[in-house]
């Protein structure tokens, strides 16, 4: 039997009135022993990060904990004083937190981040606080940490951030690290860097770790037990193996199935051989506007970039951020202009048209973007929200606005077209985010990082939607995103693209089995949970 | 070096800017009604066509107006910006007397709102839903929506007539012949009236400012970060939030202060203080198209110079503006 560190006790939370349920947590119990990685999953809503607030003593206003105890090595941590609560936080108790680019204060230096957890509990004088910081970075791997340590947060990447957070949680040798879904917002690569690293903190330091997360494929990575949460309880509870094996509540196999397991597509062709899209030799760069005094600077987004979909065909465009896939979708659907190289559309050359020619043409390609909340016009019903399109291009508004409560039929949300966007969840949204192009009767769809924001299961409805609607419409799809889960699931082809080149093009089947590329390969290795057997069940 | 290549450039811009103003001014009084010659020639009871043209002819307002541009610019770039129509006195001379009064008033002014504005801003800000939070902002209200100049007559009659603690009206003691530290006490006591009056407007909006902004700043995740390594409250709210609110308050800051010359008048006028805002009503008033020009010029340039310092400071606080410039 393992030393336990951390209990949970018949743990409830309470959200305030009018929240969309009572509690936000309701009679949870589970252990973190000392020197194990214990994962708490769950979906967003499921309430998976509340116990970890409540021990930090960081719930929300108006969430508090109406019952149970969670006792950390000997103390009830319910019933402390805000003061004792601050001293155990950072010095016993570290945690990192999701968004790398916004959980470090944007105006002070690195270094001095770090030397205020030193600072927050009065240890070492402020020079060895710096010496500390450095030995800190070193530690969690950032390049060049004697720059990174005057360097402002603004100057590092996502994924040097979130080892700079590393560093400071780990920064007075906590017993215990709560990561709160700490690599969501990184790429791949960066994910399974970021992974590598906290396992290995973790064994050297012998930590507690607490990890919460939403990806199965995260947890087969790095959990030694696994507690699986909806609505706000627990629906399984056990050792990872066990539970990645052999699940035995229905809602954990959804959730392990939802992940593609053998990231292997099936063999796909396309049904026709008439192109639709033809891309050759498509260049963009980026240019800040220099002042009267100030140079201006250049960021080629695509460099030579050719392909070509056939009518009826999903090709998935693959890549880490700043690879320039989604300059790329931009410019298929005329939102940018490319500098060079040709775009043509069945034919016709898409690139030079401009104007009202234009006008006429771009229905035949539209957009579905990544940011279901961000993407629609708050102060917009739905309906009309769908029906704006065909409006502007001459459809009468009684017509338009029918047509609009059709479509919304057709994606599941019939007879809602007279609801505002804040009434639907980030799925509803998306689902109206496909109407909305569907509206213009397309003959191609661009989906950039369509499902990124989604919970797993809510992903594969939206998947199979667009699969669905592909057939029923005999659309051609155009798949941005960085997951590569996602693009093996739905892509008869793929597109590798880095640095704003295609690194390699094919058969999804054969790119995933036998790359040729070695980022390929990179990225192929990258993708949690890989090496593990999921849902073999 | 950075800032050295930005302020030069900057600079060049600046001057311009300056000369573009000059000659929209310039052109600007042109259509102003009223001849300058007539009015003091009126004045003087004179109504003699031939002293009017001589007065024409002295101020040169006989020439063509390409002719009179000409004058009046490349007077300016030797800094000289021509005689007073009515006084016969340099204007470079009147603005100069004149100006240390104003930017004293308007810099204490200056100063007092914001340090005032942002320390009650914080406050309300770390007291939101309790009373005294809601008081401070109920008092930033009042003094907000309450009209300078009536804020200025009640202070002159509480503080100066019925408590006689204060002078009411002028810069010193006429007649005192004071010196050194003497003089600096008696032109305090003078100053402390005028420049809380004008203070307590933009003391108001800094307040509501600086409250509204740590509210915002207070929500990002750098602050759970903050509270996670168990620091203390105050110093979250000092170091993480109040430093971030920050940001909005100095592209305010740096509006207000390029109103120094010309946003005082009222003040002033009600207090009789000897500043550039009274002369400037003056010179209006008697069509003193040079004196005006070389107001305006000033203000300009003082606008100008502020939004230069604006730039530097909010360099100085955000470390992420360099990356872009």
């Amino acid at each position: 039997m393992r030393d336990t560190l951390l209990s949970i006790r018949h743990l409830s939370i309470a959200l305030p009135a009018g929240a969309d349920r009572d509690y936000a947590v309701e009679d949870i119990s589970y252990d973190v022993a000392r020197g194990e990685i214990m994962c708490v999953v769950g979906e967003s809503g499921s309430g998976k990060s509340m116990a970890a607030n409540a021990l930090m003593g960081l719930l929300p206003k108006g969430v508090r904990a109406t019952g149970g105890e969670i006792d950390f090595d000997g103390q009830d941590l319910l019933s402390l004083t805000e003061k004792q609560h601050r001293d155990l936080r950072g010095l016993r108790i570290g945690m990192i937190f999701q968004e790398p680019m916004t959980a470090l204060n944007p105006l002070m230096r690195v270094g001095d981040q770090i030397g205020e957890v030193f600072e927050a509990h009065n240890r070492l004088t402020p020079k060895e606080r710096q010496a500390r910081a450095l030995e800190l970075l070193v530690e969690v791997g950032i390049p060049q940490p004697e720059k990174a340590i005057r360097a402002y947060p603004f100057e590092l990447s996502g994924g040097q951030r979130q080892r700079v957070m590393i560093a400071m949680a780990l920064a007075l040798e906590p017993e215990l690290l709560i990561a709160d879904e700490p690599t969501t917002a990184l790429d791949v690569t960066t994910q399974a860097q970021i992974l590598d690293l906290i396992g290995d903190l973790q064994r050297r330091h012998g930590m507690a770790v607490m990890f919460i997360t939403h990806d199965f494929g995260v947890v087969a990575e790095i959990a030694d037990r696994v507690c699986v949460m909806r609505h706000g309880r627990i629906v399984e509870l056990g050792a990872a193996q066990t539970v990645l094996s052999s699940p035995q509540d229905p809602y954990t196999r959804d959730l392990i199935e939802a992940i593609p397991s053998d990231v292997i597509p099936e063999a796909r062709g396309a049904e026709t051989d008439t192109p639709l899209l033809e891309v050759s030799g498509l260049d963009k760069v980026f240019r800040s506007r220099g002042g009267l005094f100030k140079p201006s600077r250049e960021v080629h987004a695509l460099r030579d970039v050719s392909f070509s979909l056939v009518k009826g065909e999903t090709i998935g465009i693959v890549g880490e951020s700043g690879s320039g896939k989604s300059t790329l979708g931009r410019c298929v659907v005329r939102l940018e202009r490319p500098d060079r190289g040709t775009l043509s559309l069945s034919g016709t050359d898409f690139m030079h048209l401009r104007g009202e020619a234009l006008r006429r043409e771009r229905h035949r390609v539209q957009m579905i973007f990544q940011d279901p909340y961000a993407s629609l016009n708050p102060r917009t019903r739905v309906g009309m929200a769908i029906a704006q399109g065909p409006i502007a291009n001459g459809m009468a508004r009684p017509e338009a606005l029918a047509r609009a409560d059709e479509l919304l039929e057709l994606v599941g949300l019939g007879g809602t077209a007279d609801r505002f966007p804040h009434e639907f969840s980030g799925g509803q949204r998306q689902r109206i985010g496909i109407a909305r192009a569907l509206a213009m009767n397309p003959e191609l769809i661009v989906a950039d990082e369509a499902v990124s924001a989604l919970d797993v299961s809510i992903q594969a409805q939206i998947l199979d939607l667009l699969e669905e609607l592909k057939q029923k419409l005999s659309l051609s799809l155009l798949f941005i995103t960085h997951d590569l889960r996602v693009a093996a699931q739905i892509c008869d082809r793929i597109i590798v693209m880095q640095h704003g080149r295609v690194v390699e093009q094919g058969p999804a089947r054969e790119v995933f089995l036998a790359p040729r590329e070695a980022y390929t390969r990179q990225l192929l290795e990258a993708i949690p949970g890989r090496e593990h057997e999921l849902a073999d069940a | 070096m950075l800032y050295a290549r930005l302020i030069v450039s900057r600079l060049l811009k600046a001057v311009i800017v300056l000369f573009m103003i000059i000659i929209f001014n310039f052109f600007l009084i042109q259509l102003a009604p009223g001849d300058p010659a007539a009015i003091l020639a009126g004045e003087a009871g004179a109504t003699d066509a031939e002293f009017l043209r001589q007065l024409t002819e002295r101020f040169g307002l006989d020439q063509p107006l390409h002719v009179q541009l000409w004058r009046y610019v490349s007077g300016v770039a030797m800094l000289d910006f021509g005689f007073s129509y009515r006084q016969q006195v340099p204007v470079l001379d009147l603005i100069l007397e004149r100006l240390p009064a104003t930017l004293l008033l308007t810099g204490t002014a200056f100063v007092l709102s914001l340090v005032l504005g942002i320390v009650a801003g914080s406050l309300a800000a770390a007291r939101v839903k309790k009373p005294s939070g809601s008081i401070i902002m109920a008092l930033a209200l009042i003094f907000y929506a309450t009209p300078l100049f009536w804020v200025a007559l009640m202070a002159v009659v509480l503080f100066s007539v019925y408590l006689d603690w204060l002078p009411a009206y002028g810069m010193y003691t006429v007649g005192a012949g004071l010196e050194g530290f003497a003089f600096a006490l008696d032109v305090g006591k003078h100053l402390i009236l005028p420049a809380t009056t004008l203070a307590l407007f933009f003391m108001a909006i800094y307040t509501r400012m600086t409250r509204a902004s740590m509210l915002e700043a207070a929500q990002q995740d750098f602050v759970k970060t903050a509270r996670a390594k168990g620091l203390k409250n105050s110093v979250i709210q000092r170091r993480h939030i109040l430093r971030n609110a920050l940001l909005p308050i100095i592209t305010l800051a740096g509006l207000q202060a390029g109103q120094m010359v010309g946003g005082a008048i009222l003040t002033e006028t009600v207090f009789a203080w000897p500043g550039i805002g009274r002369l400037m009503f003056e010179a209006l008033q008697q069509r003193d198209y040079n004196l005006l020009l070389g107001i305006f010029f000033f203000s300009a340039a003082l606008v100008i110079v502020f939004n230069i310092i604006t730039d530097l400071v909010y360099r100085l606080a955000d470390p992420r503006i360099k990356e872009a410039s």
